[in-house]
């Protein structure tokens, strides 16, 4: 102890406080509260830039689920529009297909209408010549085989030969 | 330096010796037991050991 | 079998040289090896304390006389009057300087006024009697300190000045320092102190640090100059740290000393306790920087004495194998004395944030 009181130099020690003092005061306002402030700022800016593209991300992927959502619906609406036009579209082949085949059916019907009144008429009118021609022939025909009485006779006793009452 | 005071500084410096020893030892198994614990540990150690040196000082400055 | 033999020969023989050596130069030249060691003695302790001369090297000529390379520093004493004189005329205690009416003489790396003839009277412990004048010198010390002021001044106000330049990005030598400051605000301010007030003792503590970091380093280089292993110099380091605790000191820091139960007790319960307690507190306010200045001081004292002894070694031995060894275990030292430059800087940074923590504590009491 008193080795270290022997020691102590009073000087040294005015001086040493003068400079240290004087130094803390012009670093403390040249040097610490510049750099200390340079790194708190660099702090906070770093923050903030985190924290906003932390948010920024947040809205991309709520913008990327809207955009999914969106998306999902169009499809949606697409198939139920696609669905529809198959079967309108089947309604309405169908629907051409019944009535062509009723028209065809009814075409086919007055078509086979008319050949039959054709061929009824021309029958009839077939029948008519037929019986006139036959008529006219039957009366050539007679008048040629009763020229003289005797054939008459004859043709008399031939039909009651053929008659044959029995 | 008569012989009485250097017994006593060596007894001072065997004291001394022990605690920080056995300080050291302590935050090696505490690191060991929690190594996640490593900084505060190891501040907690050099404050307990500061004072021990201290106090090491303190008595052998004294004699 | 022949390597282990040739083994043991070396291991034996190391053995003989290592105890015959110094034994040998002793029975020589027994009273020249005891001249050195004393000398090599006083050289240490004249280099632990200040001086009035920035010393690089002295050396003894061949006839005799020892030479000193080195700057003078100016001698300021308060002795009735101002007297201020160039450290070059004490001659290194040879010489008596006249200033004004009065004579001075250095002694043992101290300042005496003297009579004419440069006399000092020594008591019986052998100090000098005579009357020592309040000195007021730029010593070697006084020197040095001024030199890491300046250097730190325009180190640290370069780097503020790069964060300024390049948009709060240090660029340089700043890339080395910018981490350390960081350290100190996050691992030493911060959990110490505490989120709210770390802020004010902030440049305390950096400055503080790096002052004595680099007066550690300084003390290292080969100028050698033990400024922090001098008392003077932590005991006005301490003293800041006591003066800013104690007078930044919240009303709770006070509360402990002096009612450190609280109200936990009743007041006639207390009083036996406090009669012992408070004196216990009051002298801890006194002992936490006491124990500061002295642990800087011892160690970087001790720091010094070592490898400097180391180093004396070498003279000592002056054979082929004891030189080598010293100078190795030297080497080895003072790569140790680095870390301890550091460490030292940082426990007095460490335990002055803590104290300054105990002083700005603001809880609930208990």
């Amino acid at each position: 102890m008193e080795k270290l009181i022997g020691e102590f130099s009073l000087g040294l020690f005015f001086w040493q406080s003068l400079i240290f003092i004087g130094l803390f005061f012009l670093l403390k306002k040249f040097a610490w509260k510049p750099i200390l402030d340079a790194v708190n700022e660099r702090e906070t800016s770093i923050k903030d830039a985190l924290a906003s593209a932390e948010a920024a991300r947040n809205e991309m992927e709520s913008l990327q689920s809207d955009n999914q959502r969106i998306l999902k619906e169009a499809r949606a609406e697409k198939e139920t529009l696609l669905k529809e036009a198959r079967i309108t579209r089947s309604e309405l082949i169908n629907g051409a297909k019944e009535e062509a085949q009723m028209e065809a059916q009814k075409i086919l019907a007055q078509a086979q209408e008319a050949i039959q009144n054709e061929k009824r008429a021309a029958v009839i009118e077939l029948r008519e010549q037929v019986g006139s021609i036959a008529m006219e022939i039957a009366e050539k025909v007679l008048q040629k085989e009763l020229e003289s009485n005797d054939k008459q006779l004859q043709l008399v006793e031939q039909l009651l030969k053929d008659t044959n009452l029995k | 330096m008569e012989i009485p005071v250097m017994v006593g500084a060596g007894l001072v410096v065997i004291g001394v010796g022990m605690g920080i020893g056995r300080i050291g030892g302590s935050a090696m198994e505490a690191i060991g037991r929690q190594p996640d614990a490593y900084g505060k540990i190891q501040t907690a150690m050099l404050i307990a050991a500061a004072l021990v040196e201290g106090i090491g000082f303190a008595a052998l400055f004294a004699v | 079998m022949p390597t282990t033999l040739n083994k043991f020969y070396s291991v034996f023989l190391f053995t003989i040289a290592l105890f015959s050596a110094p034994y040998t130069l002793e029975a020589k030249e027994s009273e020249a090896s005891g001249d050195l060691k004393t000398e090599i003695k006083e050289y240490i302790s004249h280099h632990l304390q200040d001086a009035y001369d920035f010393s690089l090297f002295s050396y003894t000529n061949d006839s005799g006389e020892h030479v000193y390379i080195g700057i003078p520093l100016p001698v300021i004493l308060w002795d009735n009057g101002l007297h201020v004189f160039s450290s070059s005329k004490l001659h290194h205690g040879e010489d008596v300087v006249q200033s004004g009416d009065y004579f001075y003489k250095l002694d043992h790396s101290k300042i005496y006024r003297t009579d004419a003839a440069g006399t000092i009277n020594y008591d019986e412990s052998h100090h000098a009697t005579n009357v020592a004048p309040l000195d007021f010198s730029i010593t070697k010390g006084v020197t040095s300190m001024l030199l890491i002021a300046i250097l730190m001044f325009f180190l640290f106000k370069g780097l503020a000045k790069t964060y300024a330049a390049n948009g709060g990005v240090p660029a340089g030598i700043g890339r080395f320092f910018e981490p350390i400051v960081l350290y100190i605000r996050d691992d030493i301010a911060r959990p110490n102190i505490g989120e709210k007030k770390y802020g004010k003792y902030m440049s305390f503590l950096l400055t503080v640090f790096f002052f004595i970091w680099f007066l550690n380093m300084l003390g290292l280089t080969p100028l050698g100059v033990n400024v922090t292993g001098n008392i003077a110099v932590t005991f006005g380091l301490a003293l800041l740290t006591f003066v800013i605790t104690n007078f930044t000191g919240t009303k709770d820091y006070w509360l402990h000393i002096f009612d450190p139960l609280g109200s936990s007790m009743k007041w006639y319960a207390k009083i036996p306790l406090y009669i012992i307690l408070i004196p216990i507190e009051v002298l801890g306010i006194f002992i936490k920087p006491f124990s500061l200045l002295i642990r800087l001081y011892a160690n970087m004292q001790a720091g010094h004495i070592v490898l400097m002894s180391l180093i004396g070694l070498m003279f000592i031995f002056r054979s082929w194998l004891g030189s080598p060894l010293s100078f190795g275990l030297a080497f080895a030292i003072s790569i140790i004395e680095l870390l301890v430059a550091l460490l030292q800087a940082y426990i007095f940074t460490m335990l002055s944030a803590l104290y300054f923590g105990f002083a700005a504590e603001e809880h609930e009491h208990h």
